[in-house]
């Protein structure tokens, strides 16, 4: 295939499409709502009106408004409905008829949709996720030939290093400085892994980019893979995201079969293969090293670092690791270029970043929104803040973050601003509580996640977790005395500073950024204790 | 081969480009408590008592796998790492059910020793007390996992030396525990070759010679060292 | 001169560190010149424990609730409470049925399951004391100012734990020969 077939099939897609398009959302989340029997009836009832020759029904990915799922979405007139059920198919299709709206109509110029940018997320809720020629059709693969074939290598690289891009699966590492590492690393056989383990509580980021716009992905691992001279890369996907396996599976078929992935890609001497390989359910395996271990058929442990995956990774090769949603940036970065982009958010945190809304807010799911927008912002504009309350704390970063309490609400999300506060970024959960919740439960409830999910490997990770957990429960059953509290926080600080991986390091998080802005609350509990009057000391 | 020159807690130590702070501590005479690391075995880093500071380096770094390189400045014994070493050893004590005096390492226990290098007269963690089995399977050898540590030296010595790989690593957290073959009984595992090198290479009382008892336990180390040089060096003699 | 006022005390405990005490021989008597034996299993013959001790030596571990009354007592009534031996210290071999999870089912295995005759549980409320679900190292319950360890503390330990202590110092609690276990 070259650029004029590639512009070809676009254009027979588009002009296949017709010009009323019902699209019904059919992620994971909306599908647990029974959205495909709603898919069904409003094609049954697309026939059954005679509107056939210029409406079409079309399965797609994610719009984000998972909590009022299922979804479905008119185009061009861009109404939305909300909570459709089967039954409701029939009014929705009459609707475009002109009869009146129905009252499961929802608000498509909601802030929850309007503050948003969407760059990651721009095809999602538009395309069929299932349909190559969709994606093809929006632009897709584009960016693909026009780095192969106006770009050096070297050029793809200095373009994500101007972006400004960093990694979106927590850390913030500097993608470009990432890029360049490997690309300068002797070797003839690289890798490139997309990280694709999403394991924070909360978080569903990943899987809806998987799941409603698979392609986009490819193309930016494919991308990542000629400006690294890498021909092979590898998706790493946890089991529990079946419907993001089974999209990825057919993307990389019909990719393959169009000739974008595969040998001799666009008839370049570029070839690159791409290998699914499915996380049997350790959150562990989202740590790179413990990931390059699972994928090299071993049990799924850290290793120490260094050496860097840059430098000895894959089977020893360089080998980049990135998260989905970094690598979903990179064909727009390339098409748009890195000035473009770099306009977008802050000083030290460039584009935007998406996040899984939930807890105690009116609306949940999933935003996109620019770097440096407030955390009020979301909370109260997007989300529309508690439903009958008033919000206490925000948790960012899943187990390894902390809690944001309401009155730093107004600081700006990006990643330097979320680690000065004793937060992170992280993947992009985001979690609301309200004045009822417990903080110190809340501490308990993420000691929990990482005593389960700790390798076992190290001590401090694999005991330290437990112990924390116990000395928490101990706190929460008031039977804790201040004695413990200070034990609690020197483990705190012995696990944080001594375990092996990221898991360890970042698991007293939680505890650590709840003591600081809610001291109060562990305070209460020791100082009404129910311990036997002799052992008050 | 190039060479480096670094200092150790004050003393200054030349030593081959590739080494580790680990192998230069001891050329400098430096003593760095360890108990995952085993002479002739891969290193892993997990037990975490030899993490050193580093001047100019914000992260605690493990001596075991940290190479060396040119004017490294390393600190092995602050209070901080005085500290977060003997809460180690207390958590590992508290982890599993180590009763010293019916041991037959007693005497003769890696962990033990450590306890009294870092100077742990108690833990300050409540004792755990897990419930964990005694494999008695074998007819020359026993594991009582209410000792292990989950160091995992029975895991390399068997796979890098002996080449068996009767042992690995199953589960995870707390849960985890050595397991022999596919999680069967130890005696019903056909790669296990006897060759008892896992028993030298335990560093606890948790892999023994059965009809040993309290404080029993002797351990030939030199017979792993004397394989690794004869395959390594050729040196045949022990 | 005032006497330093010393009680021991044999919780769950073989009465191995009481043995490996008096395995001090004279220098028992070098002792008895400086303290006054106010509450011990083998120095003396009060029922109570008396106020103001200075110095306590506690064997064992926290096993039942007779022991854990009495411990409360000793933390009230004590200046330095020493943990005696592995037991006290880490509760050691009586806590070994610890792993069998809770006093019924180590109660049902010895009185019921290992019993030849008569197969019964142990029934006395307010004359057999009932036995906690978990037997605890002495400073799970209550503050313990010197940990000994030992299995038993062998007559120098003992001697280089208290010694300094009759002179108003601390021991140094460090080393092979003063916290070795087992």
């Amino acid at each position: 295939m070259d650029l004029n077939e590639l512009l070809k099939v676009a254009d027979a897609e588009r002009k296949k499409q017709k010009a009323v398009r019902v699209h019904c959302c059919t992620s994971t989340g909306c599908q647990a709502a029974n959205s495909l029997s709603v898919k069904k009836n409003l094609t049954n009832s697309v026939i059954d009106s005679g509107l056939s020759d210029r409406v079409e029904v079309v399965g797609v990915g994610c719009m984000g408004f998972c909590g009022r799922g299922p979804l479905v979405q008119i185009d061009p007139e861009d109404t939305l409905y909300e909570e459709v059920t089967p039954e409701d198919a029939p009014s929705i299709i009459d609707a475009l008829n002109g009869e009146v709206a129905k009252p499961m109509q929802g608000d498509s110029q909601h802030p929850f949709f309007t503050r948003q940018m969407r760059i990651v997320r721009q095809h999602t809720g538009k395309v069929d996720p299932e349909r190559i020629e969709e994606y093809i059709a929006v632009g897709g693969y584009q960016s693909l030939y026009k780095a192969i074939y106006e770009m050096s290598p070297t050029e793809v690289v200095n373009e994500i290093s101007k972006s400004g891009l960093r990694g979106r699966g927590g850390g913030g590492y500097p993608t470009g400085l990432k890029w360049a590492t490997v690309a300068k690393m002797p070797g003839n056989q690289k890798y490139i892994i997309c990280n694709g383990d999403e394991g924070d509580p909360g978080a569903f980021m990943d899987r809806s980019v998987l799941e409603s716009d698979p392609h986009l992905v490819l193309e930016g691992i494919a991308i990542a893979g000629y400006a690294l001279g890498a021909n092979h890369g590898y998706i790493y996907v946890r089991a529990e995201y079946p419907l993001a396996i089974e999209r990825l599976q057919k993307a990389i078929k019909q990719a393959k079969k169009y000739g974008i992935l595969g040998s001799q890609i666009f008839e370049s001497s570029f070839d690159f293969k791409i290998d699914i390989r499915i996380g049997a359910g350790a959150f562990v395996c989202g740590e790179e090293t413990a990931l390059m271990q699972s994928i090299e058929g071993k049990r799924g442990n850290p290793i120490p670092r260094p050496p860097y995956p840059a430098e000895s990774g894959l089977w020893k090769c360089p080998t980049l690791i990135n998260n989905v949603e970094t690598l979903a940036n990179i064909p727009t970065i390339i098409r748009r270029g890195a000035d473009w982009y770099s306009s977008i958010g802050t000083d030290n945190s460039k584009g935007t970043k998406i996040f899984a809304l939930t807890g105690k807010i009116r609306n949940n799911g999933l935003i996109e929104v620019p770097m440096g927008i407030t955390l009020r912002e979301i909370v109260e504009e997007m989300g529309g803040g508690v439903p009958d309350g008033e919000v206490k704390a925000v948790q960012t970063g899943g187990p390894s973050g902390g809690c944001i309490p309401a009155s730093m609400l107004d600081i700006p999300v990006d990643y330097d601003s979320l680690s000065k506060i004793g937060s992170m970024m992280g993947s992009g959960g985001m979690v609301v509580m309200d004045r009822d919740t417990s903080m110190v439960e809340v501490a308990q409830f993420y000691m929990q996640f990482c005593r389960e999910e700790s390798c076992g490997k190290c001590v401090p990770c694999r005991t330290g977790t437990v112990q924390l957990y116990e000395l928490l429960t101990k706190i929460l059953r008031k039977q804790a005395t201040p004695a413990d509290l200070e034990k609690l926080e020197a483990l705190c600080q012995m696990v944080k500073e001594t375990s092996l991986c990221g898991l360890g390091m970042s698991a007293p998080n939680p505890i650590l950024s709840t003591l600081r802005y809610f001291p109060e609350e562990y305070q209460e509990l020791i100082k009404n204790n129910s311990l036997h009057p002799k052992v008050a000391l | 081969m190039s060479v480096k020159t670094l200092t150790i807690d004050n003393t200054p130590v030349a030593i081959a480009e590739g080494a580790t702070i680990l192998e230069a501590a001891q050329e400098a005479g430096v003593s760095i408590p360890t108990l995952c690391h085993l002479d002739g075995v891969s290193d892993v880093g997990a037990c975490r008592l030899c993490l050193v500071e580093v001047e100019n380096i914000n992260k605690l770094l493990p001596a075991c796998v940290t190479q060396v390189t040119e004017e490294m400045v390393v600190h092995t014994n602050s209070p901080k790492l005085q500290e977060y070493r003997r809460m180690a050893v207390e958590l590992i004590f508290a982890e599993g059910n180590h009763v010293c005096a019916i041991c037959v390492a007693n005497g003769n226990c890696e962990l033990q020793d450590a306890a009294i290098q870092v100077g742990m007269s108690h833990t300050r963690f409540p004792y755990r007390f897990p419930d964990r089995h005694v494999d008695v399977s074998h007819s020359q050898f026993g594991i009582d996992h209410n000792r292990c540590i989950l160091c995992t030296r029975c895991v390399r010595v068997c796979d890098e030396i002996e080449g068996a790989h009767v042992w690995d690593v199953a589960q995870r957290g707390e849960n985890c525990y050595i397991a022999s073959g596919l999680s069967q009984p130890w005696g019903e595992v056909d790669a296990c070759t006897s060759c008892g090198k896992c028993v030298d290479a335990c560093p606890t009382g948790a892999i023994f010679r059965k009809g040993t008892t309290s404080a029993e336990k002797e351990r030939d180390r030199g017979k792993l060292e004397f394989v690794v040089n004869a395959r390594e060096k050729r040196e045949w003699t022990r | 001169m005032n006497k330093i006022k010393l009680a021991t005390v044999w919780l769950a405990g073989c009465s191995g560190c009481h043995m490996s005490f008096l395995d001090m021989d004279e220098w028992l008597i070098e002792l008895a010149k400086y303290v006054e034996v106010v509450y011990s299993p083998v120095g003396c013959d009060l029922k109570e424990y008396p106020e103001n001790v200075d110095v306590c030596l506690v064997e064992g571990g926290v096993a039942n609730q007779d022991n854990l009354e009495l411990i409360y007592e000793v933390r009230a009534k004590t200046k330095t409470l020493i943990s005696f031996g592995d037991c006290a210290v880490t509760a050691n071999v009586p806590a070994m049925r610890n792993m069998l999870g809770g006093s019924e089912p180590v109660l049902k295995r010895g009185y019921l399951e290992l019993a030849n005759e008569t197969p019964q549980l142990p029934n006395e409320p307010g004359i057999v004391p009932e036995l906690l679900d978990r037997v605890l190292p002495v400073h799970e319950v209550v503050t313990v100012d010197i940990f000994m360890p030992g299995c038993p503390p062998d007559a120098a330990r003992i001697r280089a734990t208290i010694e300094p202590l009759l002179k108003g110092e601390q021991p140094k609690m460090e080393g092979r020969e003063m916290i070795k276990f087992g």
